[in-house]
């Protein structure tokens, strides 16, 4: 293997963790193109652990101080964050490596904030720091290497690979930097692919060494366009190495209780898994024929909720192709391990056409995007596309949206094939949607270099290059404030049209996945009670993302008299995990908090979010868009789908659907709908301390405390007294 | 005549809440019974499990996923 040049140095005494906090960050500036790099040790302030706790939170502190109301996704100003939080690195209890970065997103032009899993944000602070600042743009492509074992940072010419893709990447810098085989577990590597140089889909890499299949894993910050922010800087991969880790690397107050909290939680996973999530044996794909069964499966671009080919992407299909019996947590001590891997899988097509790989996942997103969405059932296909996306870099959740999405397209006759440079793209089509996804990674021709920037963006290009008929992409086009949906269809949940369109970022399901409580369950008959949900769930669930948990641990799994010792919304809070998490949280941190307090944390972060947003020209009720296809059907072959429960729903807003046209039905139900989706922008506005505007009031950021001086001058000069909720 | 989550369903003899989940083609593991108000301990117990007439059935299903 080459060696690689050394472009510039920086030594620093790392300092340990105490309480979970270094109260350090590190800013490593990579210039303007210029050859120019700086280092710096930055200091980590009571303030900012009080009011953001760290995480996400730290992310978005950092890059507010870093960029200006005009920053672009692609100035040299704009940042990448990876933070883990104050939890992120325990080992006692499950899900404890999760990291977030955050940036200004090529999708949306505002914050985004995206996780992952792998060891990168843990051994991060293991080697000193809170965060990692990523800023400026190098003049070629470089590696920027934390050596937490010997205090230094180092940027480094990246000529060790000509391949510029994720695994060929992480595979080639575990073997640079271990010493031998053992200490490649040492080491995490964060990179992104070939794709992300020209599509704004790029995900983040973020790796693990599995030491039993002897290969760098990589679990996906996918979404938002994060690896593409990362390509842009010219930086190929980030690498941290820490040799020193042990169940008190984050210098907790008492590990006693760490123990004694995550043995309780290991032992409801040992017990019930199997009669309850299944995580263990199938990860997050057990979901696929639940969706199905409860009409959320995404069908032909959320055309449809279920499909009779179900069986062949059911759970049991993915468990027999996934390796059993091995240990799949994503870092130490995560019994939950939902990190499923398929034996070596034979390549079909693509530069690696016949060589066998290890595969990572899929996991439920990736297997209805790239599966039923398209119109494809068929595991094996789903796989693959699954490989070629992380190794190119794409986030597959966009990507099986955004194909979805060009299929109907294609269906309708709005593009045609002499635009699709020769793809018969309809649903279904595995070869030549395959085929479209290594265009995408190459660039190969206008069409799929259309395609790759993005739904938002397709919609303008199709019809100002081919004719497309711009009102239809507008009703079927399933994105939010520029970013695509994941892979649950929303439209006959209320509270989930807020869950998805009425996000900090989009519609990702991180925010609220209140489906089943809202439309199945019924807890949810008012806009109130929707509001009060949508209140609740996205504040406890960003709590997460401030400490560095997984999320799959709160509800995935649950003690086995939960469901019957608490009623009705209390039962779905998991009352006995959210008490884990503040004891996990005092132990750790040596603070005194209670559960209340964990949602007054997460408001802070949430509400200043939103007035980052607002900074960056978006944040307001113009920029909470929800599609048609979002809200119900919009042809009739969908409606006539289920015919007899569209004509329930008109019935019950007031409607005789007798003597209607289908046309006319789905009109009626299209506007009644739309009546209530304002409605529940109010409601929601209103519970969550903002304007109609969507814009967080002056009495809001003061009871939060976080009135700093230029968000109180932004609010003055975008609240506006006609805005106000009287 | 009996109500599953506010919507009204038909009753009959024997019936069991196990012939509920399966009418409803309610399938999803992570769910909790509540009939009058009282929780059905175990979940499986649901096949042996009387739904009264006029009972008023709840079947809650979990946030999962997402």
């Amino acid at each position: 293997m080459n060696k690689m040049k050394l472009l510039a140095e920086w030594d620093y005494t790392p300092s340990a963790p105490r309480l979970g906090y270094t109260r350090e960050t590190l800013y490593v500036g990579l210039g303007n193109r210029d050859g120019s790099y700086r280092f710096e040790k930055r200091p980590v302030t009571d303030d900012m652990i009080d009011k953001f706790i760290g995480g996400r939170g730290f992310g978005l502190k950092l890059l507010w101080d870093a960029v200006t109301p005009e920053t672009k996704w692609n100035d040299p100003e704009n940042e990448i964050v990876i933070s883990g939080g104050p939890i992120c690195g325990i080992t006692q209890y499950p899900g404890a490596g999760k990291c977030y970065s955050v940036f200004l997103s090529p999708l949306t032009e505002q914050t985004y904030n995206s996780n992952a899993g792998g060891y990168f944000a843990p051994l991060l602070k293991f080697s000193g720091f809170d965060a990692l600042e990523l800023q400026g743009m190098a003049e070629r492509d470089v590696v920027v290497f934390i050596d937490g074992d010997n205090g230094r940072v180092e940027i480094l010419e990246s000529n060790i690979t000509d391949d510029k893709n994720a695994y060929t990447v992480t595979e080639r810098l575990h073997e640079y930097f271990a010493a031998d085989e053992k200490d490649k577990k040492n080491i995490s590597v964060v990179s992104s692919g070939q794709a992300a140089t020209h599509s704004l889909w790029g995900c983040m890499n973020f790796s693990f060494y599995d030491q039993r299949r002897k290969v760098a894993r990589l679990k996906q910050a996918g979404r938002g366009g994060g690896g593409t922010v990362l390509r842009g800087k010219g930086a190929l991969a980030l690498v941290v190495k820490m040799s020193r880790v042990t169940g008190n690397s984050t210098g907790p107050a008492d590990t006693d209780t760490l123990s004694r909290v995550g043995g309780k939680v290991h032992k409801e996973i040992r017990d019930f898994d199997d009669v309850q999530c299944k995580m263990r044996t199938i990860g997050t794909a057990h979901l696929n024929e639940i969706m199905n069964d409860y009409d959320l499966l995404p069908v032909n671009n959320y055309k449809f909720g279920r499909h009779d080919d179900i069986g062949r992407i059911h759970s049991e299909e993915y468990k027999k192709r996934f390796a059993q019996g091995m240990p799949d947590g994503c870092w130490y001590g995560c019994s939950l391990s939902c990190a499923k891997a398929t034996p070596p899988f034979k390549l079909a097509t693509g530069p690696w056409k016949g060589r066998e790989v290890i595969v990572d996942g899929p996991e439920y997103e990736t297997a209805a995007g790239l599966g039923s969405n398209v119109g494809i059932f068929d595991p094996e296909w789903t796989i693959e596309a699954n490989f070629y996306a992380d190794h190119y870099g794409i986030d597959t959740i966009s990507l099986g949206t955004g194909i979805a999405f060009v299929c109907e397209c294609y269906g309708l006759g709005l593009i045609t094939r002499e635009n699709t440079g020769g793809l018969e793209l309809n649903f279904g089509n595995k070869i030549d949607i395959m085929e479209l996804i290594h265009r995408i990674a190459l660039g190969a021709d206008e069409f799929s270099r259309i395609v790759a920037l993005g739904t938002r963006r397709m919609k303008r290009l199709l019809a100002e290059r081919y004719g497309a008929d711009s009102k239809i992409m507008e009703d079927i086009a399933m994105e939010g404030q520029g970013l695509e949906a994941s892979e649950y269809r929303c439209q006959e949940s209320i509270a989930q049209w807020g869950g998805y369109f009425l996000t900090l970022k989009g519609p990702q399901h991180d925010e609220a996945w209140l489906i089943f409580m809202d439309m199945v369950n019924k807890q949810l008959p008012t806009f109130e009670d929707k509001a009060e949900a949508l209140f609740y769930f996205p504040n406890f669930r960003l709590w997460f993302s401030l400490v560095g948990l997984c999320k799959l641990p709160w509800n995935d799994i649950e003690p086995e008299d939960n469901h019957a010792k608490y009623k009705g919304i209390e039962a779905a809070k998991v009352p006995e995990h959210v008490q884990n998490y503040v004891d996990i949280y005092n132990a750790v941190t040596g603070k005194n908090v209670v559960k209340e307090d964990l949602i007054a944390m997460s408001e802070k972060v949430y509400n200043f979010e939103r007035i980052f947003n607002l900074r960056m020209g978006k944040g307001t009720r113009s920029n909470h868009n929800c599609p048609n296809r979002g809200l119900g059907p919009v042809f009739e072959d969908e409606w006539m789908a289920r015919p007899d429960y569209f004509d329930g729903k008109l019935k019950e807003a007031g409607i005789k659907p007798e003597g209607l046209s289908v046309k006319e039905k789905i009109e009626r139900l299209q506007t009644h709908r739309r009546a209530q989706w304002e409605q529940l922008v109010d409601k929601v506005y209103a519970r969550r301390g903002w304007n109609r505007n969507g814009i967080p009031t002056l009495d809001t950021v003061r009871r939060l405390g976080i009135d700093y001086p230029d968000v109180v001058e932004l609010l003055e000069r975008n609240l506006k007294p006609e805005d106000e909720f009287q | 005549m009996i109500t599953v989550n506010g919507d009204r369903f038909e009753w009959k003899e024997g019936l069991t809440v196990q012939d509920i989940l399966d009418a409803k083609n309610y399938t999803f593991r992570m769910i909790s019974v509540w009939i009058n108000g009282e929780a059905v301990q175990n979940r499986g117990d649901y096949a042996s499990t009387l739904v009264p007439d006029k009972g008023e059935v709840e079947v809650i299903h979990m946030i999962s996923g997402g």
